[in-house]
């Protein structure tokens, strides 16, 4: 039995559609991001799940339970979830201690075992020497632990975060996802992650769902939807990508002045999309790679970011243009004639 | 068939109709007693000025009786002469102190801010009584001193003219420009100024031709609400204009009052007062609202200060000018004559005397019973017009109920509203019967609540919207429902913002005469009524006395409140 099922939902206001028809399922334990642009509605979704808003249409099950429904909705304090706010909303008139122990408290639990347990949460998020200070004397990053630890403590059902880490800075920002992940794996609590952030997305979750325009466009493990986007929106959300559009047929796509051999799951006919990460392709001066598709090309643009460089070309007799990424080493200059050989199991036809 | 199907159709109820909704059962208790408190007195006000006193049809009989006499329509003319004098004069108080304090190095800054603080703490009826002991006519201080100087046989001050009552109310109200213009300075940034120099502007052009422009809205805005003040004041004009013999609105007004007591007519006559307000107050926002003028922006850049040079002593002497004739002469002369046997005697020891505090604390159980009437009224106003801003404001802000942009509006409602027609309005809707309260403490409290829930509702919205709704938020996910988040957490966040609204309105309150005079009786009486009356006896030791009580108290709440809540907590709620 799932955990977490969201049928259908949809929240309008007035005409405008924040969500619109989104089914999701979450196996228990399982940690899910909805990952998209400002505006795709995840938040919208998050806050249904909690039950501060109540959905339009469809339904939201926990244990086969409804929660949700257009007919009335289960307020968020019956719920037995958690949250973790984009603010931290760390109470500051209460110690760390203070703010941990509350949803014990509020469970009505002896003295002692609240006392216990915030003790032992504290040490794991290893707040556990500031018990007694104030949010105001603590920096964003203990906040933000504070703020896990109330969240987990209280053993909830499903665990929720919205963009939690959008306030941190990037340092921080990349040592916290792990911890979120390390949390998640000492716990296990099911959890909806809501993120635009697609590294911090694939550090965490179990599985990814690309929203966009109140849509799920795709929902996948963090390699699946790097390798095999699905759509267009998603293949460009997730990473940086080439589209090149062409025509199937005769086992091969043609992409005006060149052919490659046709890609599984590309129909047989008819016009094609296809995406090609940059550095899934290999620029050579020699002709010749293992039998790669491969085409004479021009180096139009480049740049130099350190880690790699970042080129743009264009195929000869072609508008057509590629990026493509090489190792800091490989140097072309502008209006330099090379090889481009492509690999047809890093190339995906988009729907 | 039919029926078998609605029995299988789940239950949908239409939400928004539904009266036993909870949220709706709020909505309708939050409408009622605004209801009671603003819509209902002032659609009475408008009612009674077409209404027949006998019998109650409907008439313009009123108005023809108000505006058809030559001293009614003079009165009226007097007091656009008079706010429009006040509003010039504030400026010209206001805009250079302003401009001296928040962009130049003139010496002394935090005193001169500190006085017009003053300024703006000194009820304007107190000002007129200090500039009645300065300039009444030969006995005044400063007409002593100039025929002392020039051995002339008789002074040249005159407080009780137009040209004496335009002075005093200026130099109380000039801070509301003060305030306004410092505030848009403050955000001028100097970039601003250094566009205009590096084109070879100098200093004086760049003030004139930029910086002052720049602010033109924020003090026109200013000089609005110096205007509005002073034609809504009952008290500075009833201490100078009375006895000068002419009227204003307000005065004529209270003459409508006198026996036998006329509302109707009041009611008839109230209303270019109450139109102007509205007018001037859209007026205002229209100006301030306007785009383009926005480069008055919070953000971008440093702001450095102008070097006067020598002329800064100057700007520091006119600043001192204008603090003396606010704040020093009048509080020199007040305390003088409130520790004095007679004030006429002059300054010596042989003159010093506590008799007029003992006559006020033991002596009069008048005095007693009107300083105890004036805090237990303001205190419990000040709760009740928190409580209720606090519970619409709650409202407002989460949305909890459908339109509830009208409760927010109800609130606001009374601040277009002088204190002299809102009285008149509570008067005509709640002194007769069925309520009859009519020299009740009630009536008092809940007219002072009407006139300042205004100030109670911009602090607690204010105070809601610097909460993050995700504190409250993170309560309900965690278990709790919304009251305990009120409780654990929403109260204890606001607790400082409450403290500083309770001042806020306590203060006004405690000093409140234009609304009081029209509504108390004889045991309801507040100390600015009690200081009314006394003026008309003439015993200005005592009048002083019982005004320093006043003052000094409301001093000290003030500093509790500057104190407990930071320095800048009245400048940032104004």
């Amino acid at each position: 039995m799932s955990k977490l099922l969201l049928r259908g939902i949809e929240k309008r206001y007035g005409e405008v559609a924040a969500v619109a028809g989104l089914d999701l399922e979450l196996r228990e334990g399982e940690f899910v991001s909805l990952l998209g642009p400002s505006g795709c509605g995840k938040t919208t979704t998050l806050r249904m799940i909690a039950g501060f808003i109540e959905p339009t249409a469809g339904t939201i099950e926990m244990n086969g339970q409804v929660l949700s429904s257009p007919s009335g909705a289960l307020p968020p304090e019956k719920r037995q979830m958690s949250m973790i706010f984009q603010s931290y909303a760390v109470w500051p008139n209460m110690t760390v201690g203070e703010n941990v122990a509350f949803g014990l408290e509020l469970r009505k639990l002896p003295r002692e075992d609240i006392r216990r347990r915030v003790g032992e949460i504290l040490e794991v998020v290893h707040m556990g020497h500031l018990a007694a200070r104030y949010p105001a004397e603590l920096s964003g990053g203990q906040q933000q632990r504070v703020a896990l630890a109330r969240a987990i403590v209280i053993q909830p059902q499903v665990l929720l975060l919205d963009e939690p880490l959008s306030n941190l800075d990037a340092n921080l920002r990349e040592e916290m996802r792990f911890e979120i992940r390390r949390l998640h794996d000492e716990f296990r609590i099911t959890t909806v992650y809501v993120t635009h952030d697609q590294a911090e997305a694939m550090v965490t979750s179990d599985r990814i769902a690309v929203m966009n325009l109140g849509r799920i466009e795709q929902v996948a493990d963090p390699h699946t939807l790097y390798n095999r986007p699905k759509t267009r929106f998603v293949a460009g959300f997730i990473g940086r990508t080439n589209f090149i559009e062409g025509n199937a047929g005769n086992g091969q796509i043609a992409f005006g002045s060149f052919a490659l051999p046709a890609l599984e799951g590309a129909p047989a006919s008819g016009k094609v999309t296809v995406s090609v990460r940059p550095q899934s392709m290999r620029l050579s001066r020699a002709q010749g790679a293992n039998g790669r598709p491969q085409v004479a090309v021009t180096i139009a643009e480049r740049a130099y970011l350190g880690e790699f460089w970042d080129y743009v070309v264009t195929p000869a007799d072609s508008a057509m243009k590629l990026r493509v990424t090489t190792p800091p080493l490989e140097i072309y200059q502008v209006g330099e004639s090379a090889w481009l050989a492509f690999d047809p199991n890093q190339m995906t036809p988009i729907a | 068939m039919t029926a078998a199907l609605d029995h299988l159709a789940p239950a949908a109820p239409t939400r928004r109709f539904r009266l036993a909704d909870p949220s709706m059962i709020l909505w309708i208790v939050m409408i009622a007693i605004l209801v009671f408190l603003i819509a209902s007195p002032m659609v009475r006000l408008v009612v009674s000025s077409f209404q027949d006193p006998e019998t109650g049809r409907l008439t313009i009989a009123n108005y023809i009786e108000a505006y058809g006499r030559a001293r009614h329509l003079q009165a009226l003319w007097n007091t656009l002469v008079f706010g429009s004098g006040v509003a010039v004069l504030a400026c010209l108080f206001g805009v250079p102190l302003a401009w001296a304090i928040s962009r130049t190095d003139m010496p002394a800054k935090g005193f001169i801010r500190l006085m017009v603080f003053g300024a703006f703490i000194i009820p304007p009826y107190l000002g007129a009584i200090g500039w009645i002991l300065l300039a009444g006519p030969n006995a005044g201080w400063l007409n002593k001193v100039w025929i002392a100087l020039t051995g002339a046989d008789h002074g040249i001050f005159n407080v009780y003219s137009m040209t004496g009552l335009i002075v005093v109310v200026a130099v109380t109200s000039f801070p509301y420009v003060f305030v306004f213009t410092s505030g848009a300075l403050d955000l001028v940034s100097s970039e601003m100024e250094d566009a205009a120099n590096i084109l070879g502007a100098g200093t004086i052009r760049t003030t004139f031709r930029i910086t002052l422009p720049l602010v033109l809205p924020a003090i026109v805005g200013g000089l609005i609400i110096s205007f509005l003040e002073a034609i809504a004041l009952f008290g500075a004009p009833a201490l100078i204009a009375l006895p000068a013999r002419f009227q204003v609105v307000s005065t004529q007004l209270w003459q409508f009052f006198e026996y036998p007591v006329r509302v109707e007519q009041a009611a008839a006559y109230a209303m270019p007062l109450l139109l102007i307000t509205i007018f001037m107050f859209w007026l205002q926002r229209t100006l301030l609202g306007r785009r383009g003028y926005t480069t008055v922006s919070g953000k971008g850049g440093e702001r450095r200060v102008t070097r006067l040079g020598p002329w800064r002593w100057v700007m520091l002497g006119y600043a001192l000018f204008v603090c003396a004739l606010s704040v020093f002469l009048p509080m020199l002369v007040l305390t003088q004559a409130a520790f004095a046997k007679a004030w006429g005697r002059g300054f010596s020891l042989d003159n010093l005397s506590l008799q007029n505090f003992r006559y006020l604390l033991f002596e009069q159980t008048q005095a007693q019973q009107a300083i105890i009437n004036t805090f237990v009224y303001s205190g419990i106003t000040a709760f009740a017009a928190i409580g209720l801003s606090l519970a619409i404001a709650y409202v407002v802000t989460r949305k909890l109920v459908p339109w509830s942009n009208v409760l927010a509006f109800l609130c606001m409602a009374p601040f277009v509203i002088p204190g002299i027609v809102l009285a008149i309005g509570f008067y005509a809707a709640y002194a007769p019967p069925p309520l009859a309260l009519y020299g009740t403490g009630t009536i008092l409290v809940l007219a002072y609540t009407t006139r300042f829930l205004p100030i109670a509702y911009t602090s607690s919205a204010a105070g809601m919207r610097s909460v993050n709704p995700e504190m409250e938020e993170a309560v309900r996910i965690l278990g709790g429902g919304r009251l305990t988040a009120i409780r654990r957490v929403l109260a204890p966040l606001l607790k400082r913002n409450l403290a500083g609204a309770w001042i806020l309105v306590f203060i006004p309150a405690a000093r409140e005469l234009s609304s009081a005079i029209f509504l108390v009786g004889p045991n309801t009486r507040v100390i600015s009524v009690m200081l009314f009356d006394l003026s008309e006896e003439g015993n200005f030791e005592v009048l002083s006395a019982l005004g320093m009580i006043l003052l000094v108290t409301t001093l000290v709440i003030a500093a509790i409140g500057f104190k407990a809540i930071g320095r800048d907590f009245m400048v940032r709620n104004a």
